[in-house]
């Protein structure tokens, strides 16, 4: 089996979670990839300062888009003050495949939208550089 | 002793070229140039996987007799130029001018009006900044299309932003072609002072007709500014018989080392346009608080130019002009139709562009149903298959396309049909992962 598109990743791209608009929603943000130009949005519901429910949407590769739904089922329930905690290695972990440097944005994608929505820190997760 | 001793395959070309001269049915037939051994990296493998190498249109690999040019130039050559007396000052000047004179006789330019500039987008931001700003006004116009690389539609947004002038698209149509009726419309208005296209689209391989262009825009009283990165590569191309204004062009996608670019213009309209960057050499004299300016070209060449890369150009030039540009441009035709014949074999995947070879330089953009192109990218290159995945730089055309992005893979002098059918199994692949 290929290393990279394990079937867990095949089916979360092809069956993404947590997909989709959510209205009404507290929270949104929007991003792109500047390097491939994939784009990926956020709406979250808030409830007693946890993500009560949130949706994705956009377009982009499976790696992307395989990682915003995985994160998705781990972010459901989480306290707001914990989003901006989440570093690039929460993410990376959570996937559960090797990521190469060229890949690494499109994983962590996901991951920046949601702390732009929660925090409004938009930069990429630990401090990575465009 | 300076490089560019040319490899026997060379001369049988050129031997070739001469002998198939009015037989044009001959070199239609041309699938391999067969100059693989003059450059070196493709004798690299990964993982056990020998390169195949489709992505030119991002940087082209490197023959021996450049390598050896600039590594030449830099050890038994190397002096700053313009202003040294010595002899060897004196060999750097010679192996520099020389190059330039080499390089503008490749496009059928004058090595007075030929500027050597970092890239195409130094080059089009020269134009912008020298001749735009003192020639576009507020409501006048820059005239563009829309299968523009940023190199050729950011300058002029910032341009027109700061002129208070407005930018133009042209359409793409659904065959990735601009439409001469449109480009006479928008000339009507006699408001245009700039119409700025690419000689090649690189993501959608469209052969612009450029001379047709020229005539228009010139009629109409605009400039043009032909970005000819993906052209001069592939085509024999002669900017004077084009009759563009400026045709920008660079040096590593056309067998060149990276950080020099190549800038053709109307001589009189450098003669009359204000320097771009200021500084180092570009001056005559200078004084507590005025200066003069040089002659050109060197009125645009501020600071230490790109000796050793203008001198390994000028041998990649000769190089070209030995294997004949004809031959080149009919041998990387075969191989585009018979990657467009063999990419029409997948289902799910569709081609933008010109469906006809003949209308497209080398090279062909996709996209695969289900796939992204970053994956589809990721997954041939586990076969050792090079091509590109994204947005070429082109964000406002993939828009246009309806795409967020595309795989894409383009073909060099040294490329095998071989390589073709390399990439389309490799696409069989990556197809199955995601089929799984």
């Amino acid at each position: 089996m290929d290393d990279l598109y394990r079937d867990h990743i095949l089916d979360h791209y092809k069956r993404p979670r947590n997909f989709g608009e959510l209205e009404p929603h507290d929270l949104a943000a929007h991003e792109h990839n500047p390097l491939c130009g994939d784009e990926l949005g956020v709406h979250i519901r808030v409830r007693d300062g946890r993500i009560e429910d949130l949706r994705f949407h956009g377009t982009g590769c499976a790696i992307s888009q395989a990682a915003a739904s995985i994160a998705s089922e781990e972010l459901k329930g989480m306290e707001l003050d914990e989003i901006g905690q989440l570093g690039a290695d929460w993410m990376i972990e959570l996937l559960g495949i090797p990521i190469s440097a060229t890949r690494r944005k499109c994983a962590l994608l996901g991951l920046k939208v949601v702390r732009g929505a929660v925090t409004g820190d938009h930069a990429w997760p630990n401090g990575q550089a465009h | 002793m300076t490089a560019g001793t040319s490899p026997s395959s060379l001369d049988r070309h050129a031997n070739a070229a001469k002998a198939s001269h009015g037989r044009p049915e001959e070199t239609a037939t041309v699938t391999s140039l067969g100059v693989r051994d003059d450059f070196p990296i493709l004798s690299r493998s990964f993982d056990g996987r020998p390169l195949v190498y489709l992505d030119s249109a991002a940087t082209a690999q490197k023959p021996s007799a450049v390598i050896e040019a600039l590594a030449d130039h830099l050890r038994w050559h190397n002096a700053n130029v313009h202003r040294g007396v010595y002899a060897l000052a004196q060999e750097a000047d010679e192996a520099y001018e020389g190059a330039r004179t080499e390089i503008a006789a490749f496009t059928g330019a004058e090595p007075r009006a030929t500027v050597f500039t970092k890239n195409v987008t130094e080059a089009i931001n020269l134009v912008a900044f020298a001749w735009g700003r003192a020639n576009v006004g507020p409501g006048e116009a820059v005239l563009i299309t829309q299968m523009e690389h940023h190199a050729n539609l950011v300058p002029w947004q910032r341009l027109c932003e700061e002129r208070g002038a407005e930018l133009r698209y042209l359409t793409v149509d659904e065959r990735g072609e601009i439409s001469l009726a449109e480009l006479d419309e928008a000339l009507a208005g006699a408001d245009v002072r700039i119409v700025a296209f690419a000689h090649v689209s690189n993501v959608l391989g469209t052969i612009n007709p450029v001379a047709e262009m020229t005539r228009r825009a010139r009629a109409a009283g605009a400039l043009t500014v032909v970005d000819g990165a993906q052209a001069v590569p592939q085509m024999p191309v002669d900017v004077a018989a084009l009759g563009a204004d400026f045709y920008a062009w660079t040096g590593h996608k056309a067998l060149g080392p990276t950080g020099i670019g190549v800038l053709h213009a109307r001589p009189e309209l450098l003669e009359a346009m204000e320097p771009f960057l200021t500084g180092g050499d570009m001056i005559a004299s200078v004084d507590l608080h005025h200066a003069t300016w040089n002659q050109i070209p060197w009125k645009f060449e501020a600071g230490t130019p790109p000796i050793a890369e203008a001198v390994a150009l000028g041998a990649a030039v000769r190089y070209l002009g030995r294997l004949g540009m004809d031959n080149v441009r009919a041998h990387e035709l075969e191989l585009t139709r018979h990657m467009l014949r063999r990419l029409a074999e997948l289902p799910g995947l569709r081609v933008v562009g010109p469906p006809e070879a003949e209308r497209r330089g080398g090279l062909a953009s996709f996209t695969l149903d289900g796939m992204h192109p970053h994956d589809v990218a990721e997954l041939v290159n586990r076969a050792g298959v090079c091509i590109r995945a994204g947005h070429h730089c082109a964000q406002p055309l993939m828009r246009c396309l309806g795409v967020s992005a595309t795989a894409r893979a383009s073909v060099g002098v040294y490329n095998e049909p071989r390589e073709i059918d390399a990439l389309i199994e490799a696409l069989n692949g990556a197809r199955e992962v995601f089929a799984a």
